[in-house]
């Protein structure tokens, strides 16, 4: 399976009556990053949710890895990591066993090792035998990302990782999620937080009311720019 | 296999931990039978036709509990996007729900049989095996049908009420197969049981292999 990440063309839902994504086309490139950006109810999660495997789509199609999703749905979840709203860890286990429990199912073996280095690089090491049930909303989230990396995928997807977190916890995810691409990840990131995902976006894109609004390349992302046009597309579709 | 031994080791191990399905099962099942049994105050000749309602009647309602919670694990923290995200055949998920939920259920009957046995004053020991059989594959057939249900009504509102709802229906005849096998041991032994175990037997590959079947449809949006 060889081929760009990502390409998405005329992505389609809908949930009975209601349409959710009305033609989303996008690409992601390898090493790249793209903030998707949107008010609440833009769409977002659901396009993740496509892209992550979990949800089909009512139309368009999806290429991962230059492969059709909807023909090797298996293999190409072996190279996909994705974090939701929720950290998909289990609150009795610790997280060092909530990894090796998902280290099974993607039949690593070498998991120690990889285990203990995720840890150590998510900050969990000191509290890794510790159970999930007593984590902090930020250490839950790092060690969602723990999880979502096990694997080693070529692509990520992150839907709101920034939510909740206090600030220094903010800056240590950045922090993070500049590591992974410098190292090669590709991303996805949707968030509806301009300024925390701004610095780390290569392209940015606003998904509104089911649709690509706006794509910006990333080159001199500031903020405030990228808010004006967040305010103005949201506010003409109104 | 090793996937859905996989999720059955997480599943013990979590239940071990936590103890929350055990107690609440233990506790219904033994104020069931007691209830039951003294409600109705049974002569020794009348005690083995009294016996299988008695003991099925609170295998059912305890096992609603249990394989309740075996999906409301997956629900928090939505657990069930991990599996789902990983790159496993959704019939291994079912398979490791349903072989936890049959060791759930099965320390249920643990239980429960016993404990009918004490207050029916019934000698169960030389019936024991075919007790067992009998146990056994109502158990299996039981949590096949509870483990594909329970999938479903994790996803849907008032999901305590609609596991029975979609569920008792369609265990009718699974319980009187159930009813007929256990009295007819009770009464008469293996050979006596024959058409009970039948019945047993043929529900428990049909529902099996419809979870297996189906199970990728009802937990995939």
């Amino acid at each position: 399976m060889v081929g760009p990440p990502l390409r998405a063309e005329g992505l389609a839902r809908r949930f009975g009556g209601m349409t959710v994504l009305a033609g989303v086309d996008l690409a992601l490139e390898t090493g790249e990053t793209v903030v998707l950006l949107g008010p609440n109810g833009a769409g977002k999660t659901t396009l993740l949710r496509i892209l992550a495997l979990l949800l089909a789509p009512t139309g368009g199609r999806l290429l991962l890895f230059g492969s059709d999703a909807a023909r090797a749905p298996a293999a190409l979840r072996r190279r996909i990591g994705y974090v939701g709203h929720e950290i998909s860890c289990y609150p009795e286990l610790s997280a060092a066993e909530n990894l090796a429990f998902y280290a099974r199912l993607f039949g690593i073996s070498e998991a120690p090792a990889r285990i203990s280095r995720l840890l150590s690089w998510a900050g969990l090491d000191g509290a890794g035998r510790r159970p999930v049930r007593a984590y902090s909303r930020g250490m839950g989230q790092r060690l969602a990302l723990a999880r979502a990396l096990l694997h080693e995928p070529d692509l990520l997807l992150l839907d709101e990782p920034f939510s909740g977190l206090d600030p220094d916890a903010v800056e240590r995810l950045q922090q993070q999620l500049l590591e992974l691409r410098a190292a090669g990840h590709s991303i996805l990131l949707a968030t509806h937080d301009v300024e925390r995902a701004a610095p780390i976006a290569s392209r940015l894109a606003i998904l509104h009311r089911g649709r690509l609004a706006w794509v910006h390349d990333g080159r001199g992302a500031d903020a405030a720019v990228i808010v004006a046009a967040y305010r103005a597309v949201v506010a003409e579709r109104v | 296999m090793r996937d859905a031994l996989a999720i059955l080791a997480k599943d013990l191990r979590i239940e071990w931990r936590t103890r929350e399905g055990l107690s609440s099962v233990f506790v219904l099942g033994v104020l069931l039978v007691v209830v039951l049994t003294v409600a109705h105050d049974p002569s020794p000749e009348t005690a083995p036709t009294l016996a299988p309602g008695v003991l099925w009647a609170a295998f059912v309602l305890t096992g609603l509990l249990g394989v309740q919670r075996a999906f409301l694990l997956e629900r928090e923290n939505d657990c069930l996007a991990g599996l789902l995200t990983a790159p496993l055949d959704p019939a291994a998920i079912y398979a490791g729900k349903l072989a936890a939920n049959v060791v759930l259920l099965a320390v249920t009957q643990a239980v429960v049989v016993p404990l009918t046995g004490l207050f029916l004053h019934l000698d169960l020991v030389p019936r024991l095996p075919a007790l067992l059989l009998v146990c056994l594959l109502g158990n299996v057939g039981f949590a096949s049908l509870a483990t594909l249900f329970g999938a479903l009504a994790t996803r849907v509102r008032a999901r305590e009420v609609m596991l029975p709802l979609l569920l008792l229906p369609l265990l009718v005849p699974l319980l009187i197969g159930a009813v007929q096998a256990t009295r007819a041991v009770l009464v008469g032994g293996l050979a006596a049981a024959s058409g009970g175990l039948g019945v047993l037997a043929a529900f428990d590959v049909i529902f099996a292999v419809a979870g297996w079947l189906l199970f990728a449809y009802v937990v995939r949006d």
